[in-house]
């Protein structure tokens, strides 16, 4: 076995362009690999001579690109001849020495009776606008179709639960629940820490130790906790949702199951739909309960609080109301989540692209409802 | 343009085993493939048509055996010397296998860009004239999304064709499309054989198009390839599969 070569390419002639009284020369072979080559010689020689042929008896090799550059050439000097002609007009610039090996080639790749491409629809700053407006309204009634689709079949479903795949709810309990509890822990802690430790420092300057309790306890149950728990849900099980549903639906399985009379909202997002309003609020209140976690850590270790006195103030400053908005927010947000992955879901179009988008598109629709509705919560709540 | 190498096997494959994992899904294929033909790969669904095709286009490592293009044992090849090799033939996906994200020139437009040193305008012809080929030019700005099934294929076929390969390798062509388009495909692929010299490699189930095509079959039958020659030879052969394969396939 010889050893391999480097470039197995035919070797290709060295392209020669020469004028002889009106006529460009051509020869050698017009192929991709040469084609810039031979365009580099003719635009020197152009500059000083003004053939009026292509005489291309002399090539012995040529493929499309080689039939696309003596086009663009004839187009290039059949301008020269007249300014103003846009397209050279075949037979009217002479194209000679067309043999046995380049005819075939010529007929085959010859661009000269094409229609003219069509246009790329173009769309002014104006009009993209417009369109946008008119789109995002579009995607919002839309989205107000599915969400009623989505809580009129999860209301029913909780007394009838036939259209539903047995099992479905334990498994996107584990799903969405379980699987998130680490991470969902793991944030809480850190943040109940760094909450803890930056406000540490301000309060001892005024000797206000005792009120690392208040803030961490009004902070982590009023806003970080739902939040936070929240936007993991979105990014973690909210992008699982619209790419389930995504794929199911270029895929064909939506349209598979709505062929079996089978409902796709009550088969596919209902079990979500109550798996997440079930496990969401156990998951905030665990978030709740591990940041606070971190921020007794700071409290005992920096700031020389007592277990007893942080969990007693803790209690005395939350209210019954604080834990019910709390919980209200998380259920409220895994609905939002819920819907709007479901949206994105099933308003997907193209391939394996369509799912892409629509994945990111449903997480930051996602996230950014959630902190608008977290807002609106304050703004009536406070 | 007549080709120096006539008499030289274009591939040649000899003793190609090729398995995923324990299980042996070719064993001891040895053929050579000549210039100018178009060759069709056929046998039954799993016999490994196309596990053939992917190991013969390095898409899968054979497990072992010699693959020679052109004389060069390109199993021995690193990735940058095999990319010469992959310039100079084409491939055409079952499902085409465009890239969804960007418009049917675009695609067209990859391997012009990527491997060649043309300006903008004689790449924006070779692109129509590629796409009138598979008579797409009215759809030059569409995505993948916004095409059916035969004409993604097609698209996919303008791009397999972009670099003017002197080998074509199909996967399926006419599979899911109807019979005039299937037939207008089949006549630019004897074209494209009869004016510009192209070998063409298919692995098709379709009879009508292996009857208006096929120069050399290829029949394999689980993992083992039975013949290679004429199809008027493999139906004369007297093999029982093939025999078989041709009697059911009759409407």
């Amino acid at each position: 076995m010889g050893k391999p070569v480097k470039n197995p390419s035919k070797t290709s002639l060295a392209p020669l362009v020469q004028v002889q009284g009106d006529a460009l020369i051509l020869s050698g072979e017009l192929i991709f690999s040469t084609v810039p080559a031979f365009g580099e010689q003719t635009s020197k020689i152009l500059k000083k001579e003004k053939p009026v042929m292509l005489d291309i008896s002399g090539v012995q090799r040529i493929d499309s690109s080689g039939v696309a550059y003596l086009e663009e050439l004839q187009l290039a000097l059949q301008s020269r001849k007249a300014p103003k002609a846009k397209e050279p007009k075949p037979g009217i610039f002479l194209l000679k020495g067309i043999n046995d090996n380049t005819r075939p080639v010529l007929e085959t790749f010859s661009s000269l009776k094409l229609p003219d491409i069509p246009m790329a629809e173009h769309i002014s700053f104006f009009e993209g606008i417009g369109s946008g407006l008119v789109n995002g309204f579009k995607a919002f009634g839309e989205s107000l179709v599915i969400a009623a689709d989505v809580f009129f079949w999860s209301f029913y479903g909780l007394g009838n639960r036939s259209g539903q795949r047995k099992g479905s709810f334990v498994q996107q309990g584990v799903a969405l629940g379980v699987q998130a509890l680490p991470i969902v822990a793991l944030l809480s802690f850190i943040i109940g820490f760094i909450l803890s430790l930056q406000s540490a420092v301000q309060l001892r300057n005024f000797g206000a130790n005792i009120f690392i309790a208040d803030l961490l306890a009004v902070t982590m149950v009023r806003e970080m906790g739902p939040m936070l728990t929240a936007i993991i849900v979105a990014g973690r099980s909210g992008s699982a949702i619209a790419s389930e549903i995504a794929t199911m639906q270029v895929t064909e399985e939506i349209d598979a199951l709505k062929m079996m009379a089978i409902n796709p909202v009550r088969y596919v997002v209902v079990p979500k739909f109550h798996a997440i309003s079930v496990v969401m609020p156990i998951l905030v209140a665990f978030s709740i309960l591990v940041g606070e976690l971190g921020g007794l850590l700071i409290a005992i270790g920096y700031l020389d609080l007592s277990l007893e006195s942080f969990v007693n103030r803790t209690i005395e400053i939350l209210t019954l109301k604080d834990l019910v908005v709390s919980m209200a927010k998380s259920i409220w947000f895994a609905w939002v989540i819920v819907v709007i992955g479901s949206y994105y879901g099933f308003q997907v179009k193209g391939g394996a692209e369509g799912v892409g988008k629509a994945t990111t598109a449903s997480v930051v629709a996602s996230i950014f409802a959630v902190i608008l509705f977290d807002a609106l919560f304050s703004l009536l709540y406070l | 343009m007549k080709n120096t190498q006539q008499t030289q096997p274009l591939i040649s494959i000899k003793d190609l085993v090729a398995k995923y994992g324990d299980k042996t899904i070719l064993d001891g294929i040895t053929v050579d493939l000549l210039p100018n033909e178009i060759t069709v790969i056929l046998g039954g669904s799993g016999c490994g048509k196309t596990t053939l095709l992917k190991n013969i286009l390095r898409l899968y490592e054979p497990y072992s055996g010699t693959l020679r293009y052109w004389g060069q044992d390109v199993l021995s090849m690193n990735e940058e010397e095999f990319s010469f090799v992959l310039k100079r033939i084409g491939m055409l996906f079952q499902n085409g296998a465009l890239l969804n994200s960007i418009s049917i020139y675009e695609n067209v437009s990859i391997p012009l860009e990527q491997h060649t040193k043309l300006n903008r305008e004689v790449i924006d012809r070779i692109i129509r004239v590629k796409l009138n080929l598979v008579k797409l030019s009215h759809a030059i700005h569409l995505f993948p999304s916004e095409l059916s099934g035969g004409m993604k294929k097609r698209a996919a076929l303008a791009r397999a064709l972009a670099l003017d390969p002197e080998i074509l390798f199909c996967d399926e062509p006419s599979a899911g499309l109807d019979p005039l388009t299937s037939a207008a495909l089949d006549e630019l692929l004897l074209d494209l054989k009869s004016q510009l010299n192209m070998s063409i490699v298919i692995v098709t189930h379709e009879l009508a198009s292996i009857h208006r095509i096929a120069d050399k079959i290829i029949f394999l039958d689980s993992g083992k390839m039975l013949f290679y020659g004429t199809l008027q030879a493999a139906k004369e052969a007297g093999i029982p599969q093939i025999d078989t394969f041709f009697e059911v396939g009759k409407f």
